[in-house]
């Protein structure tokens, strides 16, 4: 009796200690989930979805109140990523939070800017520089292509304009001669 | 002469050398128009050095190496500056690209040139002279060389250097020219490169279709202690793993450098560019191509580059009947070009007009039958039939696991199919799909550092003007704050 | 002058799939002759039978696939497929076996998993499978040595009215017998020796009368195809290999009830199973070492079904079993690229 007591308190207390070693040895930061979900965002932080960036989309739809097809720059690849990193089916793009497009980048009419600094507030990510009364510039390497300066621009002197393919950034494509082509 | 360590795979193509390589090196014509792209190399594009207006002189550096792994770009004869602007280049896109165009003078004045006697030059000012003068290598792929001959960072001495005059290609015949003309000149180039180097051995592999040519590197390599090796005629042995292997047994790792294996390898006409650079103090101007197939008078020529490939077509007597492509480089690896009038560039290495005669007509593609011709053929002992199903179904990440990047790009696997199969199309499409899904999220990263900085930025903003203001006055009514005034 | 834009390689060779499908058409000839001059008229009318219905089959799906149809009949897949079945069949077989049979390998095992490429099973083996289980007694029947070549022959006239018609007033029973494989398996179990049930007259000098000359046919129209490289050689080496160790095995460890190792590779269909069922590029391992222990697993497996299964011989089984596994062997048995360190 005493011996079975011992014994199974002793194993009690090394599963404990050997649980207890466990949860500080392999400790996880934060929430993986939410950073998961964050990496797969495209980072435009254009709030498209209804959130205000990138990270509280990822952090709602981890808590499961957003959908996973929200996200218009994403498009549909960035929902097949989010719905195997879930492992949900994969839906298509909700139309009430945009379309699909090619990536853009924001340029400044500068002949146009008055120098208002509306846009660099609305910039999510500082790619707009200038000062108060001096003409701004788009950063091109920095713009993620969001479109949140156009409607704050009050001479309406921005515009997007797509990435034309250069030899840097051309790509072979997927070969079109199958057999159906043949026929 | 040491023994050989064959490679797997292969294939023995057809030659078609004897077009081109019965005559000799001619000197081609001096355009009036010179278009000088500013992206000749692997690395930075060169940052122009000159304005429309501007005069120039034959040798005059234009565009600035920009960076470590970037390379200069001279003017290839004297005369005017008429545009610094984008111009249809030789890339498989079809694209154009940042160019200075020349309108020749006729009178083809040099700079003053200054040859450097080189034994009494620290090694690093040396490698400065050849980067100045532009060398890249010469191959195809126009790696700047200045960055290959630096062996800082290894502490011991290089084993081999190797002189690739293997020109395995079929209808390219330049670097066979250039090896029974001009031998010794281009010993004496790959003694620079020995100089800075300092390897144990030098090797200098060549196939044995080229016996004048091994005839002749031999006869210049006497008393030099270098060794002409003559491989076997079997295409891909002038890729860079390929020829270390087959002279040294040694493999370059899946994601290293030949210099892992202490081993540095060089094209013969990069070995006669440097030897010009140093000796003469003539930056790479010129280069010499083949330009052979379905044209009058096939031959190689040494041209200026920025020459349009019409020009130098033209001075073959043209096109003959039927010319359906025009290829930059050899039939295996080089690219259809859109149109003949993009310039020459130091990587173009060899002109190539085929029509029907030569090109076998397109079969219909059927589905693969995974009989693994292509597995036997495979020079990077790659599976070809696995890439190919990953690459096809998009499988980006099984691809790369089954090691896409291994992949050279000879060709030989796209040859053998019965299936008739694009292969190397889908391995291209699928290494650019990965680069460019890789740079995206760079991109992603860096947005969403900027915008945490950001929201950082604000939040300590909001922090210091509440701080503020209550160190005011601590009163009932609270000031409005405009936040408009941020920024 | 703009040019057409094609990626490279710019050459290719002129090696068709139609190319390889044929030379294992052309690599079966001395085989079937010796069957035609032993087994009669019978292989030659299943072999037309066959083919005739394989390619209308073949051009049904096709064009139910909205596929072009004269590049996939013009490579000769549909051929290769209905010959190996027909090869396969008892000569007497009744006409409605073979076009069971093609049916099940043609439409089901083929163009309903993706057609030519994508079938995971050998359809000829599928096939044969489906009208082995469905028909045990008709495809159990073959005929005794009565080929043209042969004294009592029968003619091309009764071959025909048996098979289209029904054996009707022919001694059907008399002219066919249980093939030799299916004779010592019914002897072992009825307590015989080896040695004892070789003495009976269905078989010749190494293995089954007749049948012995066919498998020589079929080993030489194998090396060949090995020779001008349009079967992988490891496949029939792991497959004999394996065949051959296992016999061996037995046969030392009691050569009474054990059939003797060359009794085994000479038999049944071992050697054409080997060189030309087993070597099915699509249906097989792809890769060099997964190719050798591909065929190595159907040669046990051909070993364990004769000697120890519920069939005379085992080579479809063997072969659709390792069908099964083709895709595993294939992701463990890659091999070691360029410039990759050895594990």
């Amino acid at each position: 009796m005493i011996i079975a007591v011992i014994a199974l308190g002793l194993l009690a207390g090394a599963s404990g200690l050997l649980l207890g070693f466990a949860a500080i040895r392999f400790k996880v930061e934060g929430d993986p989930m939410v950073q998961q979900i964050d990496s797969v965002l495209p980072q435009t932080q254009c709030g498209q979805c209804g959130y205000a960036g990138c990270r509280p989309y990822a952090e709602a739809i981890a808590a499961g109140e957003a959908d996973i097809n929200l996200c218009p720059p994403g498009g549909q690849n960035g929902i097949t990523a989010l719905a195997e990193l879930l492992g949900r089916d994969p839906k298509s793009l909700d139309p009430a939070s945009g379309i699909e497009k090619p990536k853009m980048a924001a340029v400044i009419d500068e002949q146009r800017c008055i120098g208002c600094t509306l846009c660099i507030q609305a910039c999510p990510v500082d790619a707009i520089i200038g000062a108060a009364k001096h003409m701004h510039t788009v950063l091109v390497g920095e713009c993620t292509g969001c479109e949140l300066c156009l409607a704050p621009c009050p001479v309406d002197c921005i515009q997007m304009v797509p990435f034309a393919p250069t030899v840097t950034t051309w790509k072979w494509t997927y070969p079109v001669v199958e057999v159906k082509a043949a026929a | 002469m040491s023994a050989l360590f064959p490679f797997h795979g292969g294939l023995k193509t057809v030659r078609h050398k004897t077009e081109s390589n019965q005559t000799r090196i001619w000197t081609a014509m001096l355009p009036p128009r010179l278009t000088v792209p500013l992206r000749q190399h692997i690395g930075a594009i060169a940052k122009p050095l000159v304005q429309p207006g501007d005069r120039v002189l034959k040798g005059q550096m234009i565009g600035q190496p920009d960076g470590y792994i970037s390379a200069a770009i001279h003017a290839p004869t004297s005369g005017i500056v008429s545009a610094v602007d984008p111009q249809p280049v030789a890339h498989p896109s079809g694209l154009a690209d940042l160019c200075v165009t020349i309108e020749s003078d006729g009178e083809d004045r040099w700079i003053n040139r200054q040859p450097v006697n080189y034994p009494h030059l620290h090694p690093s000012e040396l490698r400065n002279v050849i980067r100045n003068a532009g060398v890249v290598g010469l191959g195809g792929a126009a790696f700047p060389s200045a960055v290959k001959l630096n062996p800082s960072g290894r502490s011991e001495r290089l084993d081999t250097l190797i002189l690739n005059g293997a020109e395995c290609e079929p209808w390219i015949t330049c670097d066979d020219r250039l090896m029974r003309e001009r031998a010794a000149d281009i010993v004496a180039g790959l003694q620079i490169m020995a100089y800075l180097l300092g390897p144990y051995e030098v090797m200098i592999g060549i196939e044995d279709d080229k016996p004048e040519a091994i005839a002749a590197m031999s006869a210049a390599c006497v008393r030099t202690g270098y060794m002409v090796c003559p491989i076997p005629t079997r295409y891909p042995s002038g890729s860079v793993k390929q020829l270390v292997r087959l002279l040294t047994g040694k493999e370059i790792p899946v994601d290293g450098l030949p210099v892992d294996v202490g081993v540095q390898c060089f094209n013969v006409a990069t070995a006669y560019t440097v030897h010009r650079a140093v000796n003469f103090g003539e930056p790479v101007i010129s280069r010499i191509i083949t330009v052979t197939g379905q044209v009058h008078g096939p031959g190689n020529f040494e041209v200026l580059i920025g020459t349009p490939f019409a020009a130098l077509i033209a001075q073959c007597g043209g096109y003959r009947e039927g010319v359906e492509r025009l290829i930059l480089g050899g039939p295996m690896m080089g690219f259809a070009l859109h149109s003949d009038d993009a310039p020459v560039t130091k990587a173009a290495n060899c002109l190539l007009a085929v029509g029907p005669a030569e090109l076998a007509p397109e079969l219909p593609v059927l589905p693969c039958i995974r009989c693994g011709a292509c597995m036997d053929v495979c020079p990077a002992d790659l599976l070809p039939q696995q890439l190919y199903w990953h690459a096809r179904a998009k499988e980006f990440d099984q691809a790369r696991d089954c090691h896409l990047f291994s992949c050279i790009e000879c060709g030989c696997c796209s040859v053998v199919c019965p299936s008739h199969i694009p292969l190397v199309q889908y391995y291209r499409y699928a290494k650019n799909e990965i680069w460019a899904l890789e740079k995206e999220k760079q991109r992603a990263e860096q947005a969403r550092q900027r915008h945490q900085a950001r929201m950082e930025r604000l939040e300590r903003e909001k922090q210091e003007r509440e701080a503020k203001l209550r160190q005011k006055a601590p009163r009932v009514e609270v000031v409005a704050s405009s936040g408009k005034q941020e920024g | 002058m703009r040019f057409k834009t094609v990626t490279s390689p710019h050459l290719h060779q002129q090696t068709g799939v139609n190319q390889v499908m044929r030379r294992v058409l052309y690599a079966m000839v001395p085989g079937i002759t010796a069957l035609v001059w032993f087994f009669g008229w019978g292989i030659l009318i299943n072999l037309a039978l066959a083919t005739v219905m394989a390619l209308g089959a073949e051009a049904a799906m096709l064009a139910a696939r909205s596929k072009p149809l004269a590049l996939h009949l013009g490579d000769y897949s549909a051929v290769v497929t209905a010959w190996l079945l027909a090869v396969a069949l008892p000569p007497l077989a009744p006409w409605w076996m073979t076009v069971i049979g093609i049916l099940a390998a043609i439409v089901v095992a083929k163009h309903l998993y993706g057609g030519l490429g994508y079938n995971p099973f050998n359809p000829a083996m599928i096939g044969y499978v489906v009208l082995l289980i469905s028909f045990p007694r008709e495809m159990s029947a073959w005929l005794i040595p009565h080929g043209i070549g042969q004294p009592h022959a029968l003619s091309l006239l009764d071959t025909l009215q048996i098979i289209f018609g029904g054996a009707g007033s022919l001694p059907i029973d008399a002219l066919t017998g249980a093939t030799p494989l299916d004779v010592l398996r019914t002897q072992l179990g009825l307590g015989q020796t080896v040695a004892e049930i070789r003495n009976s007259p269905v078989f010749g000098i190494v293995a089954g009368r007749g049948w012995e000359w066919a498998t020589a046919g079929f080993l030489t129209g194998g090396l060949w195809l090995i020779y001008t490289r349009t079967a992988a050689w490891q496949i029939p080496a792991g497959l004999l290999g394996g065949l051959a160790v296992m016999a061996t095995a037995f046969y030392l460890i009691d050569p009474q009830h054990y059939a003797p190792p060359w009794f085994h590779l000479w038999s049944g269909a071992a050697i054409f199973g080997a060189f030309f069922i087993a070597t099915d590029p699509v249906t097989a391992s792809t890769t060099p070492r997964g190719r050798l222990i591909y065929g190595a697993g159907i040669g046990i497996l051909i070993y364990l079904i004769r000697g120890f299964g519920g069939y005379p011989d085992g080579v479809a089984f063997s072969v659709l079993l390792m069908n099964i596994a083709a895709p595993t062997i294939d992701l463990y048995t890659r091999p070691r690229v360029f410039g990759e360190r050895q594990p």
